[in-house]
């Protein structure tokens, strides 16, 4: 079985405006909506208290509000959380509150109405740790960039490492746009899953840089737009079966993961969609108009054809 | 040209038969078990432990399925939940408060197997238990130091009778103000020769001759550091009365500690535990009474156990209180070079004991920790002469180890810095299970869906790659379970997120090769072309993973942390097994025949 018969190049690099033209209006939106509404940041990087309860039966939410309101958690968010048995409570993290305390509190609470209730889970996060979370994030992130450009730099050229580096932090955004949109909620694991696809989807981009480099070797005489539309077009067949493989596995995880990890795989699938329109139709214009030659990577011949020539 | 060495094929015959062995422990799953670890450093888990454990169980008609000793506890492993509790109530009542009796799962591998191999270590969120994260009050254990610095000051000039018209203290500063110039060099010499941990400039401002005292950066740094670790200490103690089998506590940054409670559901208790202060008393033993067997104390004394398990009559009025000394130190005599504690106290609490020991030469003086509203004896030395000048040293009959000891309680319940809870994870037992189960499934439908794609779109190299992933994810279990890394939910996510990258090198490969034989190329050359050529690309696109994968490590914390783990270890497992499993098994299909003119690849 074969999915990919293509005897002819796409002469994707001719498109090369339009794609990089569709990929900026993205980016454009998701920046213009991460600016707008920004992201639903979760109680790992704002702080706060979540606490996760079971009940036999369904819950009754607006009780549970109620009974929260008695003991003056008015601004609690109140939320069924996967089944209508299970209640998630979300209560901002406020200075005058003894924090740690306060999931016995609504515990004992919950449980004076309904002793059937139980317990699931509890985060609580002060406010110090949220920020040290959201800056250690950045710290990474600045470091992966930063690290997978050093090593394209040193493998292939500068002009692959910036230009796959701007692909692909360009899928971030993209991402972050997504989760701004939707309001989703961004966790530690979303963090997680997207400083992930910054790695992952880098792949992409050394697959196809790797071909070209290749083709510059063995084509002597083909122009640049040409050798990049050859190995786009010969790896293609590659970039959808490993991305589709991928994919498998993340919807697995995005259907029956639970809730902890949903966000982790819509997170991972957004990236991985756009990380193969990126690394094609944004990474390789890019290197071409960085003017990406021949002589990057063969430049002991290139004097032995000036010798030559009469 | 396809065809290996044979160490080839014995290497990786070698490293599946590993992984193969250092998989199955998680195969057995894990029985409730109760553990005995003895809380004092005299009592020894021992074979005379064993054997206790052992009558005691079955005095009770409890059978154990297992019964192990190791270098730090006794562990009794049971077939079901009920006797388990069972054995947990009989062993507390029969080994009493000398031994923590702490529930717990062992696996259920047979001994020849958990001799070298254990089941992966699970994290919190999926096995249930308590996170905290503590963060140290530094601010308020400086501020401790520098009030009790102003007030030694003080007492010391005046024991000096060196003139001084005030001493002020403001946030990072104590300020000395004298009359004139030559009482203050006077004063200054005086002090700096007291108090090494400061730091002295002169200043003058109108008609006062001012001495500004800060404390040294290098003494500031000490008594930060001193206050971690003795919160370290102090919390080690006090999780091991919650009798949880594997606590970890650990420093996490300058001035945080996490606090890890597998298996711990009453968040409540836990937390009054932790949070308790401690404090410590000095009184006078009495000596004149003895206490026999069950006799009630006698009038205005009390009885209090100490270290070694024995019993002491201690008078009822306090000497002294914790909040009066300022640092206790192991170290040595002078005289005689044997181990002792140096023990400081600030300028009151040195009055205070000048006076008592003057009365009370020759008699035994208690110093008792109290925790929870009970009391403990932790030394009780006899008083040789009259101590002043707050300086007071403990020795006699103590080993270092002994003094060490003894010096972290005394400051475990003198001046423990405060701490707070700045974050706190729980997570339910059975929350944890479905996570377990998520995880696994999740795995499980991917790797399947994977597996019938590739045999559909590649045939035999498509069943070779599905081979080659599963090695894959029997290393990658087999690794995480020889280093014994915490394995979390987002840890389990990488697992599968590996996999779903793993096979990439495969389909690389396998694209490769196809190109080849498109291009006219015979079959062995193909494969043999297929390989080589994807290696470098292999081997790029793996490489900038890694690069994401140790930089969340680096920066993550706690679940990051887990998912980076996997992460970076799968790659490491896939590439063996992309590479050169895959390679084998073609190589062994393929390799030997001479003419081949196709090959099953779709």
């Amino acid at each position: 079985m074969e999915f990919f018969k293509i005897k002819k190049d796409i002469p994707f690099m001719s498109y090369g405006r339009y794609t990089t033209s569709i990929s900026l209006i993205t980016f454009i939106f998701a920046v213009f909506f991460l600016a707008t509404k920004g992201l639903n940041f979760g109680v790992d990087f704002t702080g706060g208290t979540v606490i996760e309860v079971h009940y036999i039966e369904p819950a009754n939410i607006d009780k549970v509000r109620e009974q929260l309101g008695s003991i003056g958690l008015h601004d609690a968010q109140v939320q069924n959380f996967g089944s209508s048995k299970d209640v998630l409570i979300q209560v901002p993290l406020k200075q005058n509150k003894a924090g740690a305390k306060l999931s016995e509190q609504v515990l004992e609470t919950l449980k004076a109405q309904d002793a059937s209730v139980q317990l699931r889970r509890v985060e609580f996060v002060g406010p110090q740790v949220g920020k040290d979370l959201v800056e250690n994030g950045a710290m990474a992130l600045l470091l992966v960039s930063l690290g997978i450009v050093g090593y394209l730099w040193i493998r292939f050229e500068w002009k692959f490492g910036v230009s796959a580096i701007i692909a692909n932090l360009h899928d971030v955004i993209i991402i972050l746009g997504f989760f701004a949109f939707f309001q989703w909620e961004f966790s530690l694991s979303v963090l997680a899953a997207v400083l992930a696809v910054l790695g992952y989807s880098v792949n992409e981009s050394v697959v196809v840089f790797d071909r070209i480099r290749e083709n510059f070797r063995k084509m002597r005489k083909t122009e640049v737009a040409e050798i990049i539309d050859n190995a786009i077009t010969r790896t293609m067949s590659r970039t959808i079966i490993t991305h589709g493989c991928t994919q498998m596995m993340v919807t697995a995880m995005l259907f029956l993961g639970g809730e902890t990890l949903h966000y982790f795989a819509l997170a991972l699938t957004i990236g991985i969609l756009f990380s193969i329109y990126s690394s094609v139709l944004v990474a390789s214009p890019i290197l071409m108009w960085l003017g990406v030659s021949r002589e990057d990577f063969i430049k002991p011949e290139k004097t032995e054809a000036e010798e030559v020539l009469p | 040209m396809n065809r290996y060495p044979l160490w080839k094929y014995l290497l990786i015959v070698v490293v599946i038969a590993l992984g193969l062995v250092y998989t199955l422990p998680n195969f057995y799953g894990e029985s409730p078990a109760v553990q005995v670890l003895p809380l004092r450093a005299n009592l020894k888990a021992d074979v005379a432990l064993l054997k206790r454990v052992e009558d005691a169980l079955q005095a009770a008609q409890l059978n154990t399925e297992a019964l192990s000793l190791d270098t730090t506890s006794v562990k009794a492993r049971f077939a079901d939940t009920d006797s388990q509790l069972k054995a947990k109530d009989v062993l507390h009542s029969q080994l009493g408060e000398d031994y923590v009796v702490a529930l717990n799962l062992l696996p259920r591998s047979p001994q020849w197997l958990a001799n070298f191999a254990s089941p992966m270590y699970l994290g919190l969120d999926l096995r249930g238990g308590v996170h905290f994260l503590l963060q140290v009050d530094m601010k308020g254990a400086l501020d401790k130091a520098l009030e009790s610095a102003s007030s030694d000051i003080r007492s010391s000039l005046r024991e000096q009778n060196i003139a001084y018209s005030g001493v002020n203290r403001d946030a990072s500063l104590v300020t000395v103000k004298f009359r004139d110039a030559a009482t203050r060099s006077k004063g200054e010499a005086e002090l700096k020769q007291r108090f090494s941990g400061l730091e002295f400039v002169e200043r003058d401002e109108g008609s006062d001759y001012l001495l500004n005292v800060r404390l040294k950066p290098v003494e500031e740094t000490r008594i930060q550091e001193t206050a971690v670790q003795q919160n370290l200490i102090t919390l080690r103690n006090r999780v091991n009365e919650l009798g949880v089998a594997e606590p970890v506590i650990q420093q996490q940054g300058l001035d945080r500690i996490v606090v890890q409670l597998p298996g711990v559901q009453d968040t409540a208790r836990a937390k009054d535990i932790l949070g308790r202060t401690a404090t410590l008393e000095v009184r006078l033993v009495d000596d004149e009474h003895q206490i026999g067997g069950g006799s009630v104390a006698p009038f205005g004394t009390e009885i209090f156990k100490d270290r070694d398990g024995g019993f002491i009559l201690v008078k009822k009025s306090v000497l002294l209180t914790g909040d009066r000394i300022n640092d206790a130190q192991p170290g040595f005599d002078s005289r005689n070079n044997e181990p002792a504690v140096h023990i400081g106290l600030d300028a009151v609490g040195a009055r205070k004991f000048k006076e008592a020991t003057r009365e009370n030469v020759g008699k035994r003086m208690a110093i008792i920790l109290f925790e929870k509203g009970r009391g403990e004896v932790v030394t009780a030395p006899v008083i040789r002469e009259e101590i002043g000048g707050g300086r007071v040293q403990i020795s006699g009959k103590m080993s270092t180890e002994e003094a060490k000891d003894t010096s972290l309680l005394l400051r475990a319940g003198a001046l423990a810095a405060p701490m707070e809870i700045v974050e706190e994870r729980t997570v339910g037992p059975s929350l944890g299970a479905d996570n377990i189960k998520r995880g696994f499934d999740s795995t499980k439908i991917g790797f399947i869906a994977i597996s019938i794609f590739m045999i559909v779109y590649y045939l035999m190299f498509g069943g070779v790659s599905v081979l080659a992933l599963g090695v894959n994810l029997l290393l990658l279990v087999a690794l995480l379970s020889l280093l014994q890394a915490t394995l979390t939910l987002p840890g389990m996510a990488a697992i599968a997120l590996t996999l779903g990258m793993a096979i990439d090198s495969n389909v690389l490969i396998n694209e490769r090769i196809r190109e080849e034989l498109r291009n006219g190329v015979p079959p062995q050359a193909a494969i043999h072309a297929g390989y080589e050529t994807a290696f470098s690309t292999i081997l790029d696109s793996n490489i900038t993973t890694l690069i994401a994968g140790i930089a969340l490590f680096m920066f993550g914390s706690g679940p990051i942390k887990g998912f980076a783990v996997v992460l970076c270890l799968g790659i490491l497992t896939s590439m063996f097994s992309s590479v050169l499993v895959s390679r084998a098994i073609v190589n062994i299909i393929y390799g030997r025949k001479a003419r081949l003119n196709k090959v099953a690849i779709g």
